[in-house]
């Protein structure tokens, strides 16, 4: 195994070819145009399929149709074109076919600007598209995990028939860090609901078209009932010094980069400061969340966004504790040294400031 | 001679619409029921029926899958040359049928069937027009015609408002790559008979594997027309096929015709097809073929800060991505975060590198406790941001200011000067990041020199960085004596 200094979004593609990912379909985008890049140089390389769509409707639908035909496959794109996909996730989910989609967010509304925002937060952790369905949603916040994830998401992707988006941002995708490049790879096998041009797959149908309201209905339950599964299976978070503390900042993405560097410098200072990273936001870690609440622990929730991830969090925990909203908005990132005097100012303010706490 | 059994490649009841149901979804006298059927025979007749994958639109055509005991993908609306797309690129051997109506292709598909036409997708499009929205109720289509009523249209599509209809074979015919292109109609039995030997003719050339085919099919919708089907056919040629003039545009599989070339350009392209490499030569891609090697274990004696900033092209981003590379050889934890966007297109760059002996948790860099200033804005930009007690390496041939800082430590280097005199100007980064590292003696020098050859993209330049870090470290000599 060797470490290569790499972009977050050079390992998506590592983790992608090692997770058995075969066809990658593309349009570029800033903040996320290395990932076609890299895509574009390794898929062709090893004899896999890039394609480089007209546009993003376009490339989301060649995803619809190479997963209709059994591949692991997959795209990756920023706001504006997930907002173009928001269509084709929608029928992904209705047909139940497995896809990846790299979300490397920029902010918004609109064409917005290139700078790191979480403000896809909803459009991607809620569904996107129209009608009830969801997406398992990872939240990556290294250059090791943007090549982790989307390995294990292809095979997540596989067996729940779902969207699996790597909700990323601008700087956990554009910075460079060492990664250990798998030594396996996870290929897929033939999948008895795929079209593959035979016999045997001959009297396969992939749609989502369910005229008659029981069925739809029916189809909406068995939908429901795998995501509720899925919320039993696969949730994954981390937490540091949630013991012990007052206050517990919650983050995912680069701002869960910024709060375990807080942490760790409060910690030291004696502040009984703790962490708590959701790595999926689909499914939503509620109970581990709810658990701190139920301790009493006050939640500083911070996001480069309106407070989208802190809604779930208000819903998690039912009133039981303070939910405080750390926002940032259009590509400004706090400084550290920003975050930990609102952290000490907050403790000040709700009578928890006590000082002594391990490191 | 058309056939009065029900072919293969039709299921023999439709238990997809209702258990034992025979008859179709189609309005009577509608087209579709036709082209479904020349369809089925010529899938019969080329024995391909295991082989197709058929792609159903949205609109009148979406229960297709109803009809053809065939692999079938129901698609979104305009989509299905995109979908089809997908599907070709996994399985070379399906035959790819994507079967679409005039507001699916013609309106909100324009784009998917335009690219899936100049990639030359070997898949066979049949393209239904009938004037209309017939799914929704009867609004105005794309090939809606001049003063023709709809629901959306009550007095009439007017010109001036909504266009003129809009000719998707001529628009197809525009494209270099499609190798087949024909209007047929079904207005009368001879155009049928036409239409059957299109619609083989489309599905031979896929099967053979020359290319991209687009069969435009005028079609009869008496329900919307507000016709008797037999009207309907009076109004399609009287109206209809003035507008859509029925001709083949393109036909690469007959003699003599010069889009013939095209197919050695498909052949040229099939050849240049690269084996899929086994999981063995796939990890051996990845890995690259310069790896990091590993030095030492180096213990800092603190976090390394450090931005590096000046114009575009000085080699900003490179030179921390050295510097990461160091740190990883050595074992301790390094970051590399860019500027990047039309920031960089602008000629401002800067990296931010972090090296600790601790895991990296912000990567972004507020308060840097080294600073190599390639130019006179970085240093205006950064001077003021770079800790008490820290570290400002200057490119003295570049900026002509002196620091104004009086609480850190400042090297004045002639970077570009000292990189000129090696006729390497582009390894000026090179210079102060060497005197840095020797300065602050984060790591031996000798770490940076076995990094340069992994790190440096060009082979041919590696030489003469090794020999620009040892004049860098001369210069460095000759200042710290002073």
């Amino acid at each position: 195994m060797s470490r290569i200094l790499m972009k977050g979004n050079e390992a998506v593609i590592h983790g992608a070819l090692t997770g058995g990912a075969t066809h990658f379909f593309g349009y570029p985008i800033t903040p996320a145009s290395e990932i076609a890049q890299a895509a574009a140089k390794y898929f062709t390389a090893s004899g896999r399929t890039f394609l480089q769509a007209e546009s993003e409707i376009a490339a989301i639908n060649m995803i619809y149709g190479a997963s209709s035909a059994g591949a692991r496959t997959m795209t990756a794109t920023s706001g504006p074109g997930l907002s173009l996909m928001a269509e084709g996730l929608s029928y992904l989910a209705g047909a139940e076919l497995p896809a990846v989609v790299v979300d490397v967010q920029r902010a918004g509304p609109g064409l917005g600007n290139i700078w790191p925002e979480q403000s896809d937060y909803n459009a991607t952790v809620k569904g996107g598209g129209h009608g009830n369905y969801s997406n398992i949603v990872f939240a990556p916040n290294s250059a090791q995990e943007m090549c982790d994830m989307t390995r294990k998401a292809f095979s997540l992707t596989d067996t729940y028939r779902m969207t699996a988006i790597i909700l990323s941002d601008a700087y956990i995708g554009q910075m460079m860090e060492p990664v250990d490049i798998p030594e396996t790879v996870i290929s897929g096998e033939r999948k008895e609901w795929a079209v593959y041009g035979d016999a045997k797959s001959r009297g396969n149908l992939i749609t989502s078209i369910l005229m008659k309201p029981l069925e739809m209905s029916n189809h909406n339950e068995h939908l429901q009932h795998k995501y509720r599964q899925l919320e039993e299976d696969c949730v994954e978070y981390e937490e540091y010094g949630t013991e012990d503390a007052d206050i517990v900042m919650t983050a995912f993405g680069i701002c869960s980069r910024l709060c375990h560097t807080v942490t760790m410098i409060m910690r030291k200072e004696g502040y009984k400061v703790g962490f708590f990273r959701p790595k999926t936001l689909f499914p939503f870690p509620g109970k581990a969340i709810k658990r701190l609440a139920e301790m009493n622990k006050t939640l500083a929730v911070v996001e480069l966004n309106t407070g989208m991830m802190a809604d779930d969090v208000e819903l998690s925990v039912h009133g039981c504790s303070e939910i405080l909203r750390y926002n940032w908005l259009g590509g400004i990132v706090p400084t550290v040294k920003e975050l930990a005097e609102r952290v000490a100012a907050d403790l000040k303010k709700s009578g928890k400031s006590r000082k002594g706490g391990n490191v | 001679m058309i056939k009065h059994q029900k072919p293969a490649a039709f299921y023999d009841t439709f238990e997809r619409k209702e258990p034992e149901a025979v008859s179709t979804h189609y309005c009577p006298g509608c087209g579709h029921g036709t082209v479904h059927k020349l369809i089925a025979e010529a899938v019969d007749d080329l024995g391909i029926k295991d082989r197709v994958i058929f792609h159903s639109p949205v609109g009148c055509s979406v229960f297709a899958y109803y009809y053809f005991d065939t692999g079938n993908i129901q698609c979104s609306h305009g989509r299905a040359p995109a979908v089809a797309t997908g599907v070709r690129r996994v399985h070379k051997d399906a035959i790819v049928i994507s079967y679409q109506g005039d507001g699916d292709l013609a309106g909100i598909g324009t784009s998917e069937i335009i690219h899936a036409a100049n990639r030359g997708e070997n898949i066979t499009v049949f393209f239904v027009n009938n004037a209309i929205y017939g799914m929704t109720g009867g609004q105005m289509a794309p090939t809606t015609l001049q003063g023709q009523k709809t629901l959306t249209t009550p007095t009439g599509r007017d010109a001036g408002r909504d266009g003129l209809p809009i000719g998707m074979a001529e628009i197809i015919n525009a494209v270099s790559s499609p190798v087949y292109i024909e209007r047929v109609t079904l207005s009368s039995a001879k155009g049928v008979l036409k239409t059957r030997k299109a619609v083989r003719k489309g599905l031979k050339y896929q099967v053979e594997g020359r290319g991209f085919s687009f069969i435009e099919i005028l079609s009869p919708c008496p329900v919307n027309w507000k016709m008797t089907p037999v009207e309907s056919r009076q109004w399609m040629s009287d109206k209809l096929e003035p507008v859509f003039p029925v001709t083949c545009f393109r036909d690469a599989g007959s003699t003599g015709n010069p889009i013939d070339s095209r197919l050695d350009v498909h052949k040229a392209i099939a050849s240049e097809e690269i084996p899929f490499m086994n999981d063995k030569e796939l990890i051996t891609l990845l890995n690259g073929d310069s790896p990091i090697p590993n030095i030492e274990i180096l213990q800092l004696e603190e976090d390394q800060l450090v931005k590096i900033a000046g114009f575009g092209g000085q080699g900003v981003l490179s030179c921390g991505t050295l510097l990461a590379k160091c740190g990883i050889a050595e074992g301790i934890h390094a970051s590399w975060l860019p500027s990047y966007g039309p920031e960089m297109r602008g000629g401002k760059a800067y990296a931010s590198v972090i090296l600790s002996n601790d895991e990296i948790g912000s990567p972004v860099i507020d308060d840097p406790n080294v600073l190599l200033a390639m130019n006179g804005p970085s240093l205006d930009a950064f001077e003021n941001d770079v800790v008490p007690g820290g570290l400002i390496v200057v490119n003295s041939s570049i900026i002509t200011r002196k620091v104004f800082r009086d609480d850190v430590a400042v090297l004045y280097i002639p970077a570009t000067d000292i990189a000129a005199g090696e006729d390497l100007v582009a390894a000026a980064n090179v210079i102060l990041l060497t005197v840095y590292l020797r300065y602050k003696r984060v790591m031996p020098i000798e770490t940076l020199k076995k990094i340069i050859p992994v790190s440096v993209n060009r082979k041919e330049f590696v030489a003469a960085n090794l020999r620009i870090v040892d004049k860098a470290l001369e210069y460095y000599e000759t200042i710290s004596q002073l």
